[in-house]
Parts: C-alpha cells; structure tokens; sequence
C-alpha cells in the first residue's frame, strides 16, 4: 500500500523534499512510517515521536494507517 | 452568532475585525494582535516568514474558536492568522472576543492565543540582522512529545 508522507519546516530542510510517497506492507501504524523517514537520507534529524496527524487529525504512534492515507510529520509548532 | 477564523496572506485589517464582532448584546470587546517584535532571544530580527500545513491550519484554528464559544458562550469571535514574510511591526494574529462580560471576552482571547501556540500547525523562520535565518522552537529532542498529549 501507499501512503504520502509530509514534511515541513525544519522536517522538510532535513529530508530535502516536503513529500514523499512510501509504500508500505499491511499492517502498518503511524510509527512505522515514521521509521521509515527516519531511515532516508537526512531523516535522522526527526525525533523518534514526532507529534504526527493523519488525514489532518493529530495521531497517536499506534494509530493505524491506511493505503492513500496523508500522515503529516509536524515540527514543534511556532504559530501566533 | 458570529464565529469566523481564516489563515491569510494579506495584511489584517484590524478595524473590520472589530466591526465584524460589533453587537449591541455585547458589553466588552477584547482584541489581542501578536506582532513581528525586534529581539528574539538576544538576537536582532528582521522579519519572520510564516509557514503552514494550510488545509489543517484551517482546521484547527476553526476547532478551536468553536470550543471557546462552547467552553465561554462567546457568540461573537473572530481569529485570523497571517502567513508569509513579515516585516517588523506586522501583525501575525488577531484575535477579536466579545461577550455581554468582560470576565468572559478575556477568557476566551487568552483560551484561543494559547491554543493557538500549543496546536496550529503553523512555522515561523526568523530573519536575523546579521544576515542568519532559523526555524524557530526547531530545539529537537526537547520538544519531542508522544501524539497523545498534544490533543
């Protein structure tokens, strides 16, 4: 299955790239996909738990992702 | 009722904010503006570039003015967030809250500014005089926090 993963800010400088498309085995949470960018070239700059949301809801590491699902990697916010 | 949120590009226009709350039902108005300040951290700034994850900024924000109208039976709110490159003396938030009580309107604009810096998927890199630029609050493993405590 296929997810597309996206980057932002500081997460989006380290990987190069604002989104990537993951294909993964079944089965499959929000902490997988995060091993996953954490493994690619400049991933290693992304915390282990990473504040995450999936099709635009904040997620838990164990929530489950599903083929076609956008899980959002989300730097440490700075708004206002 | 009158609750509205919105991410911009374009300059606030403070005034029309303030007319848009404007209710003879109401007692007291509060607005809070956050601006583009001239020293972070002992470094001196030039500007901030606002970025965001636009669609689930949309979202949040809108969820959070509908929980403060909910948690302070605010019937008249507005918020919008700017994004983009900021110059020093721009306003990057504003927040209009207004209430038959005064109690109640500073409540809520302190209720959405908070949320606002807890949960809007919303990034600023700083520009510095001397010519650096940096993401801000990017620390890493300090602010490295499980999903679930965030919600």
């Amino acid at each position: 299955m296929t997810v597309t993963a996206l980057l932002f800010a500081s997460y989006a400088e380290a990987l190069g790239s604002d989104r990537v498309e993951l294909t993964l085995a079944g089965n499959t949470t929000v902490r997988d996909v995060v091993e996953r960018l954490r493994a690619m070239p400049g991933g290693s700059s992304l915390p282990a738990s990473p504040l995450v949301a999936v099709n635009l809801t904040y997620a838990g590491a164990d929530q489950r992702v599903e083929s076609g699902d956008e899980v959002a990697i989300i730097p440490p916010v700075a708004g206002g | 009722m009158s609750i509205r949120t919105a991410i911009v590009r374009g300059a606030i226009d403070v005034a029309a904010l303030l007319a848009e709350v404007a209710s003879t039902a109401n007692g007291a108005t509060i607005l809070f503006l956050g601006y583009v300040r001239e020293m972070n951290d002992g470094r001196a700034v030039t500007g901030i570039e606002y970025s965001a994850y636009g669609e689930m900024a949309e979202r949040e924000l809108a969820a959070i003015a509908s929980e403060c109208a909910e948690q302070f039976g605010i019937a008249h709110l507005v918020a919008e967030h700017r994004l983009g490159a900021l110059e020093l003396g721009d306003v990057s938030i504003a927040i209009v809250a207004a209430h038959p009580h005064r109690a109640e309107a500073y409540e809520a604009s302190r209720f959405v500014i908070e949320e606002v810096k807890r949960r809007l998927p919303i990034w600023k890199r700083e520009g510095y005089a001397d010519g650096a630029s940096e993401w801000v609050n990017a620390g890493g493993v300090a602010h490295e926090q499980p999903a679930q405590e965030q919600q």
